[in-house]
């Protein structure tokens, strides 16, 4: 059975980002179905379909919505994180550009079911389209007493604000995200207290992603029965299970690169051969990122992993992260590739805590050194050490920026070893470009 | 070099109605500052914090950490072209994209071409990995760029 498209019924058709086109095809019904509901009850909803965040943690989101205290006086924020910056990811880029309304409606849901009192888009910079559509979407739904006060008669009033960003990949991380929005730099902030007890501007506050935003449009639409029929059900008692669709961003060298929706649990494999065309150049897959770049890689024969949120931990890699998977084919060295992503890691570490600072900046130095012929075999064992010292969970950094810039490094190793020796003892050196220059 | 215009400044004030503290405006208030004079200059950052009632340095300090922002002695081109290389472009050939657009144009990354009319920057991840190689034109998405079609966006033919 095909699946049809759920997020993305509307991509690609004309006018898809109206309000008009999108009231015409059922939009605004889940927000007054959850306007007539009492708040917790909008969150049980969401409980109950076993919505997970997509923004890379999976973390359930409406488990996370009860952490915020009860009976709060003043003011509740609700920050939308629309910093994606993930490598490999634009899944939220085309839900904004292509859909505004599923978003802003799931965001009105989300205010109401935890009370919140205003809400802030904090969108990255790049996305300039999707901060132009979201504005005039944002206007369109003022219009309709869609936002504002007293929205639709039901006593709940809610502004939405867009916030840019300024190109930094922290501020993906929710606690930077919310010191970027006080207007600081985008230093994470050590955990407890969490953004619910104590988020932005010191108050309560729950922190989602652009996608999971549309899927809390769908849940109360459709159901949380309806969400809990797609997908891999949970395997056991600790596992909460990967239900519903999910964007999958496919990119690298394959004949199709693009997004894709399809309940959670597709293997890498299938997505690849069926939904992107194959690897380009009829050549064969050499290694794939499951989930955006902090999350490691699969090697050639792990690619019958399944892509649901317990599958790419399983193989080794971090997790699914942002299900945004990269092709790489056998005619790639993987020396280059992970001398990419280390050196992505160097540029975006904030710099506040020093193994993150410092294990990100040599990583790249030292791939830099084995790409000009002079690396040796002692650095692999250098590289595997600070891989293995740097992030959250050997507990010498606050966020967990360290872990994403160590995984790739340990599972190249650890799957790949073989071809850095051999790099390093033939004194090889990269075929690859690199132009330097500041930024 | 000089500061705000009044418009700009009116901006910045209208923006304060939108956050409960002075000191959230701090982003959107450098990027009107770097818009209208395409970079920040130092009474700029003395104006927003006159206005955000913050001291400069707190000002200084948000708009270092963001390479985001240009001073007042390295101030963008008429049009800002990011490259990007992160593994996605790299993989379809987003290092030599960037090492031809440069050469052809005689800048390293963050230089501005001596008309004027363009500052080239490399880029991590602009989320348009779907048409790799892209660059980003100021803050509009570019897909499956080739050297000519930057080079001539560059040189304000395209």
């Amino acid at each position: 059975m095909t699946f049809e498209p759920v997020l993305l019924r509307r991509w690609g058709k004309p006018n898809s980002q109206s309000i008009e086109t999108y009231m015409a095809d059922g939009g605004y019904t889940a927000l007054k179905k959850a306007l007539a509901m009492e708040p917790p009850k909008v969150i049980e909803a969401v409980q109950k379909s076993g919505l997970r965040g997509r923004g890379g943690a999976g973390f359930s989101t409406g488990l996370k919505w009860t952490f915020l205290p009860k009976d709060v006086q003043g003011p509740i924020y609700l920050c939308i994180n629309g910093d994606e910056s993930e490598p490999g990811t634009f899944n939220n880029r085309v839900l904004l550009e292509e859909d505004p309304h599923q978003v802003l409606e799931g965001i009105v849901i989300s205010g109401y079911a935890t009370k919140s009192t205003t809400a802030y888009l904090y969108l990255r910079y790049e996305y300039g389209d999707c901060y132009r559509t979201c504005e005039k979407a944002i206007q369109e739904m003022y219009a309709k007493n869609l936002l504002g006060k007293n929205i639709l008669g039901s006593g709940y009033s809610l502004d939405i604000y867009l916030h840019r960003g300024a190109c930094a990949y922290i501020c993906g991380e929710e606690t930077g995200l919310i010191e970027s929005l006080e207007g600081k730099r985008a230093w994470p902030r050590i955990k407890p207290p969490f953004p619910a007890i104590e988020g932005a501007f010191r108050r309560p506050t729950v922190v989602n992603n652009i996608e999971t935003m549309a899927c809390v449009t769908q849940i109360l639409d459709r159901g949380p029965e309806w969400f809990q029929s797609l997908g891999i059900p949970s395997e056991n008692p600790k596992d909460p299970g990967s239900y519903g669709p999910k964007l999958y961003c496919i990119s690298g060298h394959v004949n199709k690169p693009g997004l894709v929706e399809l309940p959670l649990g597709i293997t890498a494999r299938e997505l690849i051969d069926k939904h992107a065309g194959g690897v380009w150049k009829g050549r064969k897959a050499k290694a794939v990122v499951p989930g955006g770049i902090s999350m490691g890689f699969l090697s050639a024969d792990e690619l019958d992993t399944k892509l649901d949120f317990a599958g790419p931990g399983k193989a080794g890699c971090l997790g699914l992260g942002t299900a945004a998977v990269i092709v790489i084919d056998d005619q790639t060295s993987m020396v280059d590739v992970l001398y990419n992503t280390c050196r992505f890691f160097a540029h975006e570490s904030c710099g506040q805590c020093t193994p993150c600072r410092e294990g990100t900046a040599w990583s790249a130095k030292i791939l830099a050194r084995i790409r000009a012929g002079q690396g040796t075999l002692k650095d692999l064992d250098t590289l595997t050490d600070i891989s293995n010292s740097i992030g959250i969970m050997p507990g010498t950094t606050i966020c967990g920026l360290a872990d994403g810039a160590a995984w790739p490094i340990k599972n190249a190793l650890k799957k790949f070893r073989p071809e850095f020796e051999e790099y390093i003892t033939s004194g090889r050196r990269s075929q690859s470009l690199e132009v330097a220059g500041a930024h | 070099m000089s500061g705000l215009t009044e418009a700009a400044k009116q901006k910045i004030r209208d923006l304060l109605a939108c956050y409960p503290s002075k000191q959230a405006v701090t982003l959107p208030a450098l990027h009107i500052a770097q818009e209208e004079a395409r970079c920040v200059t130092r009474e700029a950052v003395r104006e927003i914090a006159d206005i955000l009632e913050l001291s400069p340095a707190q000002i200084h300090d948000t708009l270092s950490f963001y390479g985001f922002f240009k001073d007042e002695k390295h101030p963008l081109g008429e049009n800002r072209i990011w490259v990007c290389r992160s593994l996605a472009c790299m993989l379809r050939g987003g290092d030599e994209l960037l090492a031809e657009v440069c050469e052809r144009l005689h800048v390293s990354p963050g230089q501005t071409t001596k008309d004027g009319k363009a500052t080239i920057e490399l880029a991590e991840c602009l989320g348009a990995c779907d048409g790799a190689p892209c660059i980003l034109v100021n803050d509009k998405l570019q897909l499956r760029m080739t050297a000519d079609a930057v080079v001539s966006l560059a040189e304000g033919r395209a």
